[in-house]
């Protein structure tokens, strides 16, 4: 699991979930809504700002909550809290953008289950107070937010030739892997692989200056 | 009653083969929708975890899917005439019966054989939380699946998941030997051989339709 939270303060929480903890990157969590969602940039774009609201307002919940809530059934109430913001979003979709919803969703709902959400709401926001809470889930949602719209950018421009729906004016031949299931592994595998070796090297560089190796 | 047509249909038999071969492979519930990819990408290092995990989910699966489809079909969509809002209330409902189930299980199991609570005990509470789970009852709602097409269709992706995990993890014991990348190792490469495994996968889609 991840390390303890020692850092405390709205700003460092924020901050540290955006890049130095992200929930994909590092952590590799909740991917599944990561692949299923990302041939196309605007369902993507749904999906984040969904489960950002969802990450930030369950921490506020919790937060507050959490001098109330018996240790026992801790988990289960912050499952029907997440539930309660997932629904919130479902009407929503359904009511402003139909056809959208109709293809994702069953990944709305999964939010509810999605190991990101639940993880900060253990980890940070069942032990701190609502401000830095909020901070911390806004950061994991936003965090969670740039990997995907990196992994959507490159699948819809390789896979359908366009951007947001608009066409690219420059031709390109459609990759339909893409588009396609494995598509969604091989693009998110190389953006893991690009961002570890890029630690890697920065971190190798602190070592050899700081420690002398 | 659900269940009273689908055996008297004649064609009921061959459907239930269709829903359970195609939610084990042309809909792979892991390769082909995403679900279920934590455990998948953690629990996979070992053939034995993985076999402990894969049996759990089958179970779990099976169960709360029949479970589900049965309360969905038969309490809360009839109620959708009384202005009852069936289809927020279902992610709800689902998810307790999920967490409920899965509580019972451990202790019915902890009662029966100590043996099988330590092989499938660890796995249980993490259960609660695989989107696995959730996503075949939701997915069961979407295809309009009652009575024993539902069960056919749980213990398909179970199944599906299972074979996902034990591939997997048999592929992830001969790697220990191989040289990869310093930052390719861990989730990197296990995704990339997820994208392989799915176009193998891919290969089934034309063969059912449903």
């Amino acid at each position: 699991m991840a390390a303890p939270d020692t850092d405390q303060t709205a700003r460092g929480a924020f901050l540290k979930q955006l890049w130095e903890e992200n929930p994909i990157f590092r952590q590799v969590l909740g991917i599944c809504s990561a692949l299923a969602v990302t041939n196309r940039m605007f369902n993507t774009l749904l999906m984040c700002a969904g489960l950002t609201w969802a990450t930030t307002l369950s921490s506020l919940t919790v937060s507050l909550l959490r001098a109330y809530t018996p240790q026992r059934v801790r988990i289960m109430v912050n499952v029907l809290i997440i539930a309660v913001y997932v629904i919130v979003v479902d009407i929503v979709l359904r009511a402003y953008f139909p056809q959208v919803h109709g293809q994702i969703a069953a990944y709305v709902g999964l939010i509810i289950t999605n190991c990101i959400v639940l993880g900060r709401l253990e980890a940070f926001a069942s032990q701190n107070r609502p401000g830095p809470a909020v901070c911390d889930g806004l950061g994991a949602g936003l965090g969670y937010s740039a990997i995907l719209l990196l992994v959507a950018t490159v699948r819809e421009v390789l896979g359908f030739g366009s951007i947001l729906g608009w066409p690219l004016p420059i031709p390109l031949a459609r990759w339909t892997i893409m588009v396609t299931p494995p598509g969604a592994f091989f693009v998110l595998a190389v953006w893991v692989w690009a961002a570890r070796a890029w630690a890697l090297r920065r971190q190798a560089r602190a070592g050899s200056d700081g420690a002398g190796r | 009653m659900i269940l009273a047509q689908a055996n008297t249909d004649p064609h009921a038999a061959a459907g239930l083969l269709v829903v359970l071969l195609s939610a084990t492979f042309t809909d792979n519930i892991l390769l082909a929708r995403f679900l279920g990819m934590c455990p998948f990408l953690s629990v996979s290092r070992e053939l034995k975890a993985a076999f402990g995990m894969g049996l759990a989910v089958l179970l779990v699966t099976t169960c709360t899917c029949a479970i589900n489809a049965a309360l969905y079909w038969g309490v809360l969509q009839p109620l959708e005439a009384y202005h009852v809002p069936a289809e927020s209330l279902k992610l709800i409902l689902f998810i307790l019966v999920i967490a409920a189930f899965v509580q019972l299980m451990e202790m019915v199991i902890e009662r029966i054989s100590l043996k099988l609570y330590f092989s499938l005990g660890v796995f249980l509470p993490l259960i609660t939380v695989n989107c696995a789970i959730l996503g075949t009852s939701l997915f069961m709602v979407n295809k309009e699946l009652r009575g024993l097409e539902a069960v056919g269709y749980g213990f398909g992706s179970g199944l599906g998941w299972m074979i996902a995990i034990l591939l997997m993890a048999g592929i992830r014991q001969k790697l220990k030997k191989a040289r990869i990348p310093p930052a390719l190792e861990g989730p990197g490469i296990t995704l990339i051989i997820a994208g392989i495994m799915a176009m193998a996968f891919v290969v089934f889609s034309g063969m059912i339709k449903i």
